[in-house]
Order: C-alpha cells, then sequence, then structure tokens
C-alpha cells in the first residue's frame, strides 16, 4: 500500500526527494565500508588497537559532536541571557550577558511556569503509578489464558502510534459540542449525556485537562508495562511457586507475598522508565492545546521559552532542570549495570 | 513512545520472554506454548476468575475503541461525522473520500502524500547510519581488547538517558552554521545526523548485549583460521546478531517515523520537509473540528508504524526486554 503512495505522489518532487535519501544512504554505507577497508589494512595483533580505534572511533566522534559538545553549550547558554542562542549573533541590546543562575531563578518565578511545574509532577507521579498498575494487572489476568498473544497485542498496540496519533485519537473520544441541543459526537460526551450526565470538555478546561492527557499517555504506557511485567512473571521459578503452593497460599497472598517480591526490580525498572519517558514527552501537550489552556509541562515549555518566545537562556535552564531530574535514575542504573557485571 | 533506559533483566527472563511474547505459533493457535500451567496462574484465576475475565476483556476493549471508532470515522461522510457519533454509522454507506481529499490536499492543506514521502525519506537513513556505526562499535566493545574499553562503554551507556532536549538547541545552531541547508537534500541531514547523534548510545548498549552472548569459542575458531576482525565480523557475528538488528531497526523506526520535537526544531525553515506527524500536529489545530480529515490523516501516518510493528513485534519485545525503551 505504501509503494502505491510514494508511486503516486511522485510526481510533485517527491521522486527527487527519494533521491536524495538514497544518496545520504550510499553516503553513510561509504562511511561504513571506508571504516572496514582502513581496519582490514591493520592485520594481527600489532594493529589490534588501530581496529579498535577505527570500529569505536567514529561512534564516540559522532557522540561526542553531536550529544556531549552541544549538551555543555546548553549548560554554558543557561548563564547567559539574549535572544539568541549563538552569544556572538544580534545587536548589543538582544545579545546574551552573563546573568549567573537569573534563568533558573526564573524557572521558580516566571508567571505560569510555577503551575507547569506542578502540571509535570502530576505527569510523573500518576504515569509511572496508574500505567505500571494496569499492566501488573493485566498482565496477572492474562497470564497462561487463551488467546494471550493477541491480548497482549491489542494493549501493545498504542506503542506502535505516535503521541501525536495517540492524541488525535483520544481528541476524538474527548469530544465536546457546546451545543446542548446537538448529539454529542465524542464516546465519553455520549455516554454522559445518556445517563443524564452535562457534557465535560474535558481538553478545553485546567485542570481537568492535565488528567484528561495523563490519561493518554497512561494508555500509551500501559503495553510496555504490561510485556516487561509479564515477561517477570513468567521467569519466576515453578518450584518456589509450587512450594508456596503447597504451603497453601493463595490468591491475593500469592499476590502479595510471592510474586510481587520476584519481579519487584522488574517494577523498578518499569516505573523509572516511565517516569522518564513521560518527563520529557511533549507531544501530547503540543498536539492537544499547545499548552495554552494552563496545561503545560516541562517538556513543552522548553520548546516554547527556545523556539517561540526566543527565550534560549530560560529554555537551556529549563532542559538542565529536566537533565537534573533524571540523573538520580541514570546513577541507579549505571549502579545496577556495575553489580550485574 | 518516550525516553531511553536500559532494562536490566536477567538474560533468561528475556529469553523466555521472547518465546512467549507476540510469538507466531501462539498467534495461529491462540494457546501459550507452554502446556504446563503455572501455580500462579492457577491461584489468581482460582480467586478471581470470573471478575478476572470480565476486567480483562474490558481493559481490552478500552485500549482498543479509541482507535477503533477514530477507524471507523475515517470512512464515514463529512456530514454523518457532524451529527452522529461513530458508533451509529453502520447504516449508512462508508466513503473513500476523505482519504483521497487528504492525500491529494484540500480546503488550502498540502497533499499528505508528499509528507508520507518525508517521513519516508527522514527514516530510512535515521535507522541505517546509527545501524552500521553501532554494529561497529559495539562488536569493538565487546570482542576487541584496548584501552579503557569499560569506562568508555559505561560512559556511553550512561549517555542514553541525557534527555535529548539538553542538545537540540546547540545542534540547530551548529548546523545553521554547518550551511547544511544548501547541501543536497539540505535539512534532511540534519533530521538524519541528529537522529543518530540521539540514537547511538542505546544501539551501541543494545547490540554489545547481544554480541557478549555469543560463545567465544566461535570467535577463537575463527581467528585460528586466521581471519582479521573485518571477516569475524562479517562472517560470523552479522549473521549471528541479525535478531538484534532487526530488535533496534524496530525501536528507531519507530522512534523517528513518530517523532514530532527533532522534526519541529531542526525544520524550522523548511516546512516542505516536514514528516507526517509534524503536518498531523499543524492541522489538528487548524483543521479544528473537520474531524473528516483529520481521522483519515491521522491513520495515514498510523499505518505504516503499526504494520512494521505488527510483522516485526517478536523482535521488538525481544529489543524491549534487552533494554531498549525510547522516546
Amino acid at each position: 500500500m505504501h509503494t502505491t503512495l510514494v508511486v503516486a505522489a511522485a510526481g510533485s518532487g517527491n521522486m527527487g526527494k527519494i533521491g536524495v535519501m538514497l544518496l545520504g544512504v550510499a553516503v553513510f554505507a561509504a562511511v561504513f565500508m571506508g571504516i572496514l577497508l582502513i581496519a582490514s589494512l591493520f592485520k594481527g595483533q600489532s594493529g589490534e588497537k588501530v581496529q579498535a580505534a577505527a570500529f569505536v572511533g567514529p561512534t564516540l566522534l559522532f557522540i561526542g559532536i553531536g550529544l556531549i559538545y552541544p549538551a555543555i553549550l546548553t549548560i554554558r547558554r543557561a548563564f547567559y541571557s539574549g535572544k539568541f542562542f549563538d552569544l556572538n549573533f544580534g545587536t548589543a541590546r538582544t545579545r546574551g550577558k552573563y546573568v549567573g543562575f537569573d534563568n533558573f531563578q526564573a524557572v521558580w518565578t516566571t508567571p505560569g511556569l510555577k503551575q507547569v511545574l506542578f502540571n509535570t509532577a502530576m505527569w510523573v507521579i500518576l504515569v509511572p503509578l496508574i500505567a505500571t498498575a494496569i499492566g501488573l494487572l493485566y498482565a496477572i489476568l492474562i497470564d497462561r489464558a487463551k488467546g494471550e498473544a493477541v491480548a497482549k497485542a491489542l494493549i501493545f498496540l498504542p506503542m506502535a502510534i505516535s503521541m501525536v496519533g495517540a492524541t488525535l485519537i483520544w481528541k476524538f473520544v474527548y469530544y465536546f459540542i457546546g451545543d446542548p441541543g446537538a448529539d454529542q459526537v465524542g464516546l465519553i460526551n455520549a455516554f454522559l449525556d445518556k445517563i443524564g450526565v452535562a457534557p465535560v470538555d474535558f481538553l478545553g478546561n485546567a485542570p481537568g485537562n492535565t488528567f484528561a492527557m495523563i490519561a493518554i499517555m497512561i494508555w500509551i504506557q500501559a503495553g510496555f508495562a504490561m510485556t516487561v511485567l509479564s515477561a517477570a512473571i513468567k521467569a519466576i521459578p515453578d518450584e518456589i511457586l509450587e512450594a508456596a503452593n503447597m504451603d497453601g497460599v493463595k490468591g491475593f497472598q500469592m499476590f502479595r507475598y510471592v510474586t510481587l517480591p520476584s519481579i519487584r526490580s522488574s517494577v523498578i525498572v518499569v516505573l523509572t522508565t516511565i517516569a522518564i519517558a513521560t518527563l520529557k514527552a511533549f507531544d501530547i501537550v503540543q498536539a492537544s492545546s499547545g499548552g495554552k489552556l494552563g496545561d503545560s509541562v516541562l517538556a513543552n515549555e522548553f520548546y516554547n521559552r527556545s523556539f517561540v518566545t526566543q527565550q534560549p537562556g530560560l529554555g537551556a535552564a529549563i532542559a538542565i532542570v529536566i537533565f537534573l531530574l533524571v540523573m538520580p535514575i541514570i546513577i541507579f542504573n549505571v549502579i545496577q549495570m556495575r553489580k550485574d557485571a | 513512545m518516550s525516553s531511553a533506559t536500559p532494562a536490566p533483566l536477567p538474560e533468561d527472563v528475556a529469553d523466555k520472554a521472547v518465546a512467549e511474547a507476540g510469538g507466531d505459533a501462539d498467534l495461529q493457535t491462540g494457546r501459550p506454548k507452554r502446556k504446563t500451567k503455572s501455580a500462579a496462574g492457577n491461584a489468581a484465576r482460582a480467586v478471581t476468575s470470573p471478575w478476572a475475565s470480565i476486567f480483562a476483556i474490558f481493559m481490552a476493549l478500552a485500549w482498543t475503541t479509541p482507535t477503533f471508532g477514530l477507524f471507523v470515522t475515517s470512512f464515514r461522510k463529512q456530514e454523518d461525522i457532524q451529527t452522529s457519533g461513530w458508533w451509529k454509522s453502520f447504516a449508512s454507506p462508508f466513503t473513500l473520500d476523505n482519504y483521497k481529499q487528504v492525500l491529494q490536499g484540500a480546503e488550502g492543506q498540502p497533499p499528505l502524500a508528499d509528507f508520507f514521502v518525508n517521513s519516508f525519506v527522514i527514516v530510512i537513513p535515521a535507522v541505517l547510519l546509527p545501524l552500521l556505526l553501532a554494529a561497529l562499535a559495539a562488536y569493538a566493545f565487546a570482542w576487541i581488547d584496548f584501552p579503557f574499553r569499560s569506562s568508555l562503554f559505561v560512559a556511553v551507556f550512561a549517555l542514553q538517558i541525557v534527555p535529548l532536549q539538553i542538545a537540540l538547541l546547540p545542534l540547530v545552531t551548529m548546523f545553521q552554521n554547518m550551511g547544511v541547508k544548501s547541501w543536497p537534500g539540505g535539512n534532511y541531514w540534519s533530521l538524519w545526523l541528529a537522529h543518530s547523534a540521539f540514537a547511538l548510545p542505546l544501539a551501541v548498549y543494545l547490540l554489545h548485549n547481544f554480541m557478549k552472548e555469543i560463545p567465544a569459542s566461535l570467535l577463537e575458531a575463527a581467528r585460528v583460521d586466521g581471519a582479521g576482525h573485518v571477516r569475524i565480523f562479517f562472517q560470523v557475528l552479522l549473521p549471528l546478531i541479525a535478531p538484534a538488528l532487526a530488535s533496534f531497526g524496530i525501536f528507531q523506526f519507530l522512534w523517528v517515523w513518530n517523532d514530532l520535537l527533532v522534526a519541529m526544531t531542526m525544520l524550522g525553515g523548511s516546512p516542505e520537509k516536514a514528516p507526517l506527524t509534524m503536518i498531523l500536529n499543524t492541522i489538528s489545530g487548524t483543521l479544528g473540528n473537520r474531524w473528516y480529515l483529520l481521522s483519515a490523516a491521522a491513520f495515514i501516518s498510523i499505518a505504516l508504524p503499526v504494520a512494521v510493528f505488527l510483522s516485526l513485534q517478536r523482535y521488538f519485545v525481544r529489543g524491549l526486554l534487552a533494554g531498549g525503551t525510547k522516546g
């Protein structure tokens, strides 16, 4: 189906785009072959280090220039004012000056940003907890049930959908028609109408809109939690379960004292992973209201301040705040990995 | 989906899970592969049986209905959509007009087909480049001895959780200073390179984990035969880690195809190169209530990732359990 789309659209310069893509692929392939060629020139034990450098070098270079160096620039930029990211750019008036921690202070003091911090906290607390709880419950309920694979795929599928797409899907579920005489077209409001409750403009008013969007993120993330936790549950040794069974442990007791302790580390990994994903997600807010209805979050404010309102210093400070909030989890994971190694 | 974190699960967990989750056999027979019932399963069922089934079905419905509703809507006539809910639509005839209009461009909107091509042009090189580079690096980290190997690897590993927000602003400026816009292909290069940089830490970590599992005796045998690293990489390792390449490939494909943030920041000055997500985000504001166009547009953007996801689900799950989640 997609090939026909591509062909059908190829009239208006799309052929040229495909050509550009092939050019890009060719360049990347040439780089790859070049690395291998250089590495193959140095044979034997003595050439080992050159080969290692040829294999690892490009990746380290890429990460260094594309990730570490820009991160350092961002950290530096957070201590300057000005309207442009490039400190040499602009007139004397718009050019950035060193302002110390003013930008970080502004994350607290700028009108509206307190609300943003509060909303972000709601997201980061509610999404991981609820998505993990739902994923765990579902994983237990369908464990070894008939049609398990299909049941999993249904919950799992939202992970393949972009957050913009997911937001559109849910905008339609939440859809609200103000005219009291009209038929409600959105599923939830039609249901409310049916049971005699007044329709609600879910995405239109704070603070409700934040919770309506949190539901969308839970819808996306529950499948991830379910998959990882289901795997963890299946990995519990049968002997443990049988022993508990013989001791007369049943039902919820079994879950509380046997299953849950056995999958503890997986639960923590799922919670932290979803928390990070939630902290960085700006798409849902962006596609819903753009954060203009008292429903913005840090990741969205980063975009707004950096690229829309021309406050790159504040944008950089927000990016660093996001980084600092993620940091404890990085440390936690490195410790875990050191333990495993 | 959003963000990168390692899930350090024991290997046997991953293996078991791959055997159970999304296996083709499961889908065909509709039955779990392992016939032995676990005590946990029994216990859960013994107490909650009818309620468990009802709740599971309720959840499955709650999770699929929103998508299904918009899908049905995308085939309905404009006037039907505006006057009645999609659940009432099965009496009236369906139409493909919405898709035709959206693809060819309607009501001042550029044709969506162009943006489909953009997404495609962005995604292929942005998957291939990090895949090739990371495969090489992962091989060296796993099988070549060199100074600072483990500390460099831990550094790369830790970098995967650095939020991309922190690198975005300077990257935009760097690409501007490099004059990327005037290269053949213009800002596509910005997207390819930025997506690759953001993907490399995860890619290296994921592929390294798979490469480490290959028995050392296999590589030693090849070395004894006089094969260098390049030959071992191609002839011994590459065929064996094909599933791992597929896992990462799917991650990166979904991530790039579904990305909004990088596209919006890198393509500030060239909207004609925008991917589907970006145009979807724009028209979700400008088209307001015109759901006959929005629903069709949403499904055009969803179709390809969902198809890729469903057909390669087993590799995706394997990657997920080996520590790959990105977003």
